[in-house]
């Protein structure tokens, strides 16, 4: 008699699964990832942890945004940079008088139209003083890119 | 005579597919980058002189911040969670006080004729010793007194919040609550070292 819970060879194998559309599938999600994604710019080499703000709000363009971080150098660095407060543009290690040179490579990279739309992403960490932020501020000003963000977390709540 | 063409191996098409998706995933970042927008004023030029319409005290609310982190708010001590209410009660002077900004009767679009204060000023003053962590609190109690006062009346005439309003209708409210803070030049208030 045939079992009932054990059906015999031929119903049993199940066939191989068609994996013909595997690759689509991939490419979907690869696809998705490449629009909704940026590519990394820097290695951070400071320490930021940016602050809370519940009124922060979202950087439109990501193209007509530059970077300055501030923070302490991360341990492999401070040998040679200390640990105070630095600054980083792109890949280095600047002072304060480097940035209105960057701010004018920057705007070399834009096309005319948009050069005063550029806006200065200021990532600093929240330990720092404010006393090289204002030495930034200040360079900013000179170099004439006024559009600032203090780049922050967004949060509903503060503590 | 024709070859008969072999159907072409694509098993390792989804492996190829797959090391892409790595790579993407490894190099790319998917942070929005979020912030507390703010104007910096232009440099002053060279000759410009001086200009001389005083800014009447009654107008400017002054927040001064020192190396401790302690907040002197129009000459008083306060903690910063005082800070929005005594800004949102400049910034609107809603009993008419004489501590507080001058008013002025003025006709605006949607609201007809109101009265409203005339271009209260909120300074923002700090130390170079000041941690940025708590000049951005303050920075962002600020903010949230006049967002929150837009907001508020969007609100209440179009019940809508204000960042949904088209352009027209927020220079109006923008009018209505005309609150500027300024990003002063930088001053030692609060004896941190140069």
């Amino acid at each position: 008699m045939k079992s009932k819970f054990r059906p015999n060879e031929e119903e049993r194998s199940i066939g191989q699964i068609n994996t013909a559309s595997l690759p689509d599938i991939i490419f979907m999600l690869l696809f998705f990832f490449m629009v909704t994604t940026v590519m990394r710019e820097v290695d951070l080499k400071v320490n930021i942890h940016v602050p809370e703000a519940t009124q922060a709000k979202k950087l439109e363009k990501k193209s007509l945004v530059s970077f300055i971080y501030v923070g302490k150098p991360l341990p492999r660095f401070q040998k040679m940079f200390g640990t105070e407060p630095r600054i980083q543009l792109n890949d280095q290690f600047r002072t304060v008088r480097d940035i209105q040179d960057f701010i004018a490579q920057e705007k070399d990279q834009l096309n005319e139209a948009d050069r005063n739309k550029l806006t200065v992403s200021l990532k600093v960490d929240e330990n720092t003083q404010m006393g090289i932020v204002s030495d930034i501020k200040q360079s900013l000003r000179r170099a004439n890119a006024l559009k600032i963000s203090y780049s922050s977390v967004k949060t509903d709540k503060i503590r | 005579m024709a070859r008969k063409l072999q159907p072409i191996n694509a098993g390792s098409m989804a492996d190829i597919a797959f090391l892409l998706l790595i790579f993407f995933l490894v190099t790319t970042t998917m942070d929005v980058d979020t912030g507390l927008m703010r104007m910096l004023p232009p440099m002053p030029e060279k000759n410009q002189k001086k200009t001389n319409d005083k800014i009447k005290e009654r107008n400017v609310f002054v927040v001064l911040i020192n190396k401790n982190n302690e907040l002197l708010v129009e000459g008083n001590r306060m903690d910063i969670h005082q800070l929005r209410q005594a800004a949102k009660d400049f910034i609107a002077n809603p009993d008419n006080r004489d501590d507080l900004p001058e008013k002025e009767w003025k006709d605006i679009p949607f609201f007809g004729h109101v009265f409203v204060t005339k271009n209260p000023v909120i300074s923002l003053q700090n130390d170079r010793g000041t941690s940025y962590g708590t000049y951005i609190k303050v920075q962002n109690e600020l903010i949230a007194a006049k967002d929150e006062l837009r907001n508020e009346l969007a609100r209440s005439k179009f019940g809508m919040n204000y960042d949904d309003l088209d352009k027209e209708k927020q220079e109006a409210i923008k009018k209505y609550y005309p609150a500027a803070i300024s990003e002063a030049e930088p001053k030692n208030v609060g004896g941190g070292k140069q």
